[in-house]
């Protein structure tokens, strides 16, 4: 069975994600936004967080393609395939 | 959860927030028509084609946990109960989670039967098959109705779409992915979930805990300075007796329910069995005990919070409930205050992912069970595969039908009650269920019968300690407060199990040993017990029991410092 890698889809999305919320904290965030977080922005940290993880699958993919069992068995009972 | 509604939760949310959710929904459904393309036979449809990776497989065993009562049951537990809580966690999972990798895995994953009831099959025959098959089969069914109503609460308290219409569309969803990519479908979301959910409720912790002082601040503005401790939780047990508090925790809690739960339920074994190798298998529980262990910061300590900074809950914690708030409404009440627009997306979208993941789970281990345990054993056998998988594409759209018919009952009968009730009598079907399998994996003179009146018999027990100690019944031959009850039926049906095992093994045939090879612990030769430690195996980080030893001991620090 050739499953597609989930890694890449936790980076896409999660890059995503990030890269919205980055813009967000940066261009669109009041002083109101900013009371109720007590004074952090929350959305710039946590987007810079979620883009740090989706790097780091993505890194993780390229450099370790293999995802899930190759084709040639490599269970080690043998018996399925 | 009807009180949900009742208090305002209605959250602000703006176009940014629901842009980001329907990216989610996106992602979802993509996954399942992704996913279809790699499917090509029933195996694949309902196991995954035994290909995952063990992070993948471990992350998907403690997420298809961590649905809608796990979110909002143990941040309310946070508010009401403090420190205690970590209990449910720390020794209520870990050590059964190990347990299972390390002991059980072996025969679940070695003898490479498909479902648990598969197990039960090649052990004691068609009796416990089919008491196992049918009682799992019709709670899956019960439970994902009961989770597709819990969603639809929360909706509609957070963003105000009517009950019916959240019902149907979420069914729809999780029809739309487990339908086309079956369990890899599930699987890859459960994942995805783990990630979105820790990527919400962290920053709500890490708000939190600034606007509270730090942890410094957090400890002195606690009022109930008891409840900084996790020991010995007499709040939590319902037990006056401090010694007798601990002892129903370590046997009640840590032995006899959270092995029961965590070791034979398949929705969750499911998970271990699509791993790629035994190897994976028995590494998944113990990869998931990891995060398990300390997602506690991060479910617990926000609730700890939220009684001290959300003002109504600070209300309801001084004894005054005239704002309507429960604890149930921790998360939203956190949300409301501390998330401006954008990350509260994120938490809306983290919180409606697990609950949808909850009910896939359910979804995704009843048609497994359903096709190969009950339609490929009684109704139709010798078909070819094609036949199965169409089989179980059927049983997941049923499975959604009759899950969307058991929310709307659950919606006329009100809520959170039922749901209590569904889950504390199911739960007494996994404490006879782990001692019957125990038994079994361990004598191999346990005999068939001895299997299915066992398992009759420790379900009867718990189910009678439940009817004569739950108040509404209005029996109350006995009275026990907080979990002490369920504490006791659990243990006391354990035991009953093992005895009526043991008595009607001795005065009944045993199954010759030549057809327990690989299911009993005496008859099953050491190397089909014992993992490959070569190629994708290799490594000293990849040894399960190195791996099962470090949590246990992540575990005991962490007890040391918060307990």
């Amino acid at each position: 069975m050739r499953l597609f890698d989930l890694r890449l889809i936790i980076a896409f999305l999660f890059g995503l994600y990030g890269v919205v919320l980055v813009v967000v904290g940066v261009g669109f965030t009041s002083d109101d936004d900013l009371r109720k977080a007590e004074g952090v922005n929350i959305n710039l940290w946590a987007g810079v967080a979620m883009v740090v993880l989706a790097a780091v699958f993505a890194a993780w993919a390229t450099l370790r393609p293999q995802f899930t069992k190759p084709a040639t068995t490599g269970d080690d009972l043998g018996k399925q395939g | 959860m009807r009180v949900l509604a009742e208090a305002d939760l209605r959250l602000d949310a703006g176009p940014i927030d629901y842009a980001l959710l329907v990216i989610y929904f996106v992602v979802v459904l993509g996954i399942g028509v992704m996913a279809r393309r790699s499917v090509s036979s029933s195996l694949d449809f309902l196991l995954s084609g035994r290909s995952l990776p063990a992070w993948v497989t471990g992350l998907a065993f403690i997420s298809a946990n961590l649905g809608a009562l796990e979110l909002m049951g143990m941040t309310a537990n946070g508010a009401q109960y403090g420190m205690a809580t970590v209990h449910y966690y720390w020794i209520g999972a870990i050590p059964a989670m190990v347990f299972l990798g390390l002991v059980m895995m072996p025969f679940y994953y070695g003898s490479k039967v498909r479902s648990v009831p598969e197990f039960m099959l090649r052990r004691f025959g068609k009796p416990a098959h089919l008491v196992n098959a049918i009682s799992f089969a019709v709670a899956q069914i019960l439970i994902a109705g009961i989770n597709l109503f819990a969603l639809a609460v929360i909706i509609d308290a957070l963003l105000g779409w009517p009950l019916p219409v959240s019902i149907v569309v979420a069914a729809m969803v999780v029809l739309a992915y487990t339908a086309l990519g079956g369990l890899s479908a599930a699987i890859y979301n459960e994942v995805l979930q783990f990630f979105v959910i820790v990527a919400a409720l962290a920053p709500l912790t890490i708000v939190g805990l600034i606007k509270v002082g730090g942890w410094q601040g957090l400890v002195e503005k606690v009022t109930d300075q008891e409840q900084l401790s996790a020991w010995p939780a007499t709040e939590l047990t319902g037990l006056d007796s401090p010694v007798w508090s601990v002892v129903g925790l370590v046997f009640g809690l840590g032995f006899v329910l959270s092995f029961g739960y965590w070791t034979t339920n398949f929705a969750e074994v499911q998970r271990a069995m699509s791993a790629k190798s035994m190897s994976a298998a028995k590494r998944t529980p113990i990869i998931g005990a990891y995060p398990k262990a300390l997602i506690p910061a991060i479910i617990i300590i926000p609730g700890i919070i939220a009684a001290v900074i959300v003002p109504e809950m600070a209300q309801l914690k001084a004894g005054d409930t005239s704002s309507g708030v429960v604890y149930n409404n921790v998360l939203p009440l956190l949300m409301r205050d501390l998330l401006p627009n954008g990350i509260l997306g994120i938490a809306i979208t983290g919180l409606l992912a697990s609950f949808m993941a909850g009910v896939a789970a359910n979804v995704s281990s009843f048609n497994t069970v359903f096709t190969y345990d009950l339609w490929q054993d009684y109704i139709k056998k010798d078909r070819p595969d094609e036949y199965y998988l169409r089989v179980g594409r059927l049983a997941t759209v049923g499975a959604c039908v009759l899950a969307i018919g058991t929310a709307f009952i659950a919606a006329a009968l009100g809520g959170s009650n039922i749901m209590d009730y569904i889950q504390a009598l199911f739960s007494f079907f996994n404490a006879p269920l782990f001692a019957t399998f125990i038994v079994g994996m361990f004598w191999k003179r346990m005999t068939p019968t001895a299997g299915w009146v066992g398992l009759l018999a420790g379900t009867f027990t718990a189910m009678f300690v439940y009817a004569i100690s739950e108040p509404s019944f209005g029996i109350k031959w006995l009275e026990l407060p907080g979990q002490g009850a369920s504490f006791l039926g659990a243990g006391l049906a354990f035991a009953v199990d093992v005895v009526v095992s043991v008595a009607v093994s001795l005065v009944t045939r045993p199954k010759p040993d030549s057809e327990l090879v690989g299911l009993v612990y005496s008859l099953t030769p050491k190397e089909d017990r014992s993992h490959s430690t070569t190629g994708e195996d290799a490594g000293w980080y990849r040894s399960p029991a190195l791996l099962g030893g470090g949590v246990l001991a992540l575990t005991t620090v962490l007890y040391v410092i918060f307990g």
